[in-house]
């Protein structure tokens, strides 16, 4: 569905991406893992053509997106929930989610959507008059993962979905992924909580520095010993001294 | 005059003078919300549509086609600017931008001087607009009672288009977070051409109003307009489009009022001390009356 091949992008000299190649069949959950600045926001963020790469080809179906730009691959279904939520705050949760609907036409499936959306996380469907800025962290991660819903992603891409937020809420927020994942949405997550990411998607790249280090079923990641010591041991904290704070 | 007249007429007067500051303020703030760009060039485009409207009349046209002809040609210019001067320095840092505004104005003007000479040209009244009422003892130009009325209709259809329209709240979207609003799939393309258009044509209202209101018309006129729109929006909140209106009003307010309170002597220095009150407001507002006290977004 969605392929990437020898992509490579530069940020003035800093080269971000060095050749990375990952595919993304339909209605798999696929995760890219990695420390702080591996590369994994890049790739989402040059998928989304927001970045432009350097070199490389990047498809989606058949139609070539390394020149594409954000609007269009939103256009073909590729939806981007950026880290950080990255919600509108000063609208309303109702207006966040009809701007979600952007590149749909069908107003009254939009509005079937809604309800959808609001099932999903009822404390939405509580909230669409107020502005987005006074939900709390967790609702305004849900607000966001609503909001890219009900744009009806034939790709949806998470970055970071559970950054900063409480243990509780994270559980929820991956409940609702799995549910997705098992509705058939083709999903591509990026996370930190690598431990997370492993129990519910099928298959994992593990980007360092730019490059795809190891990639394949979760199963064998799991079982990798790197993967094993840097990523899932002993320790409760991730290795990059990003602590989980409360919101 | 007694003086509850007084005051009413000086309120009036405000009001009238406010109109003209906040809707110039809202085609600024706009963009600014949107681009991060001070357009300084703004202010140009009441220049063009003054001249296009003085030029049409000079052809023979109708007062009010003049009018139109006039809103047109700001319009036009302003997408131009848009889509000549800023578009391919989207996303530069500010100052890169607010320079090529800069630019924008030094060349706008300079092509109005080689064509039109930089000698100023009457700006005729027309007979519609040359009367004044008078009730009560008060006398309220006609050219005033236009000003606030069309205010008053922009500012509505503008709320209404701004809160319920999917352009209007595109636009707010794109201007709180641009990077998202992309992402969601909002045409920003078509979102800033939009915000350049209505407040390019909100210029050219506001050009022809001006210059019956002062009766001439000069290639650099366009200066104390966009600064007084830049003050304006400051005073209110940059980048937001109810301060803009509400510092427009205030400023048209601050100007009656310190014209009224200021010893004859010092009203020649009235705009000295508007900024004085501006510079006492910021250190207590820093982002304006109306601007988030909120630090940047995370």
């Amino acid at each position: 569905m969605l392929k990437l091949e020898d992509i490579n992008v530069q940020y003035g000299n800093v080269r971000a991406l060095k050749g990375i190649s990952l595919e993304v069949r339909e209605g798999e959950l696929v995760t890219l893992l990695g420390a702080n600045g591996a590369g994994k926001s890049t790739t989402l963020m040059t998928i989304s053509g927001i970045l432009r790469p350097r070199s490389g080809h990047i498809t989606f179906e058949g139609h070539d997106l390394a020149r594409a730009g954000a609007y269009d691959v939103v256009q073909l279904g590729i939806i981007h929930c950026p880290e950080g939520r990255r919600i509108f705050g000063g609208l309303t949760v109702f207006e966040n989610l009809r701007m979600g609907a952007s590149r749909r036409q069908d107003r009254r499936a939009v509005q079937a959507d809604m309800d959808w959306v609001c099932a999903l996380f009822p404390v939405l469907g509580k909230r669409l008059t107020q502005t987005g800025a006074t939900l709390s962290g967790g609702e305004q991660q849900m607000l966001a993962i609503g909001r890219a819903l009900i744009a009806r992603p034939r790709l949806l891409m998470l970055d970071e979905p559970s950054l900063g937020l409480a243990p509780l809420i994270v559980r929820d927020i991956f409940n609702v992924i799995q549910q997705l994942h098992s509705q058939g949405v083709t999903i591509l997550l990026v996370e930190q909580n690598a431990r997370q990411a492993l129990q519910i998607a099928d298959r994992g790249y593990l980007l360092e520095t730019g490059r795809v280090v190891l990639s394949g079923p979760v199963a064998e990641l799991r079982a990798n010993p790197e993967i094993e010591r840097f990523y899932l041991g002993g320790s409760a904290l991730p290795l990059d001294g990003k602590h989980p704070a409360g919101t | 005059m007694n003086t509850i007249q007084y005051l009413i007429q000086q309120t009036i007067n405000a009001v009238s003078v406010g109109s003209l500051y906040a809707l110039m303020a809202i085609g600024l703030a706009m963009v600014f919300g949107i681009l991060r760009l001070i357009n300084f060039a703004h202010g140009d485009l009441i220049m063009v549509g003054s001249y296009a409207a003085l030029l049409s009349l000079g052809l023979g046209a109708p007062f009010w086609t003049a009018v139109l002809i006039g809103i047109a040609a700001s319009t036009l210019v302003g997408l131009a600017m848009e889509r000549v001067a800023y578009r391919p320095i989207r996303g530069a840092p500010e100052v890169a931008m607010l320079l090529t505004s800069f630019a924008v104005t030094i060349f706008l003007e300079n092509v109005a001087i080689l064509i039109f000479s930089p000698t100023p040209r009457a700006f005729p009244t027309p007979p519609i607009l040359s009367g004044a009422l008078e009730f009560g003892g008060l006398r309220i130009s006609a050219v005033d009672v236009l000003a606030i009325l069309v205010a008053a209709v922009v500012l509505v259809l503008l709320t209404f288009f701004i809160r319920r329209s999917e352009a209007g709240v595109g636009m707010r979207a794109a201007s709180q977070d641009l990077l998202a609003a992309r992402l969601m799939g909002i045409n920003i393309n078509r979102v800033i051409v939009m915000a350049f258009a209505i407040g390019s044509a909100l210029a050219g209202v506001v050009g022809i109003l001006w210059s019956i209101r002062v009766g001439k018309i000069d290639p650099l006129m366009g200066f104390y307009p966009v600064l007084k729109a830049f003050v304006a929006s400051v005073i209110g909140g940059l980048g937001s489009l109810p301060g803009a209106v509400l510092g427009g009003y205030v400023l048209g307010f601050l100007e009656i009022l310190l014209q009224g309170l200021l010893p004859s002597s010092l009203t020649p220095y009235r705009d000295a001390f508007v900024f004085i009150i501006l510079i006492v407001l910021l250190l207590f507002r820093p982002n304006g009356i109306l601007g988030s006290t909120e630090k940047e977004k995370i």
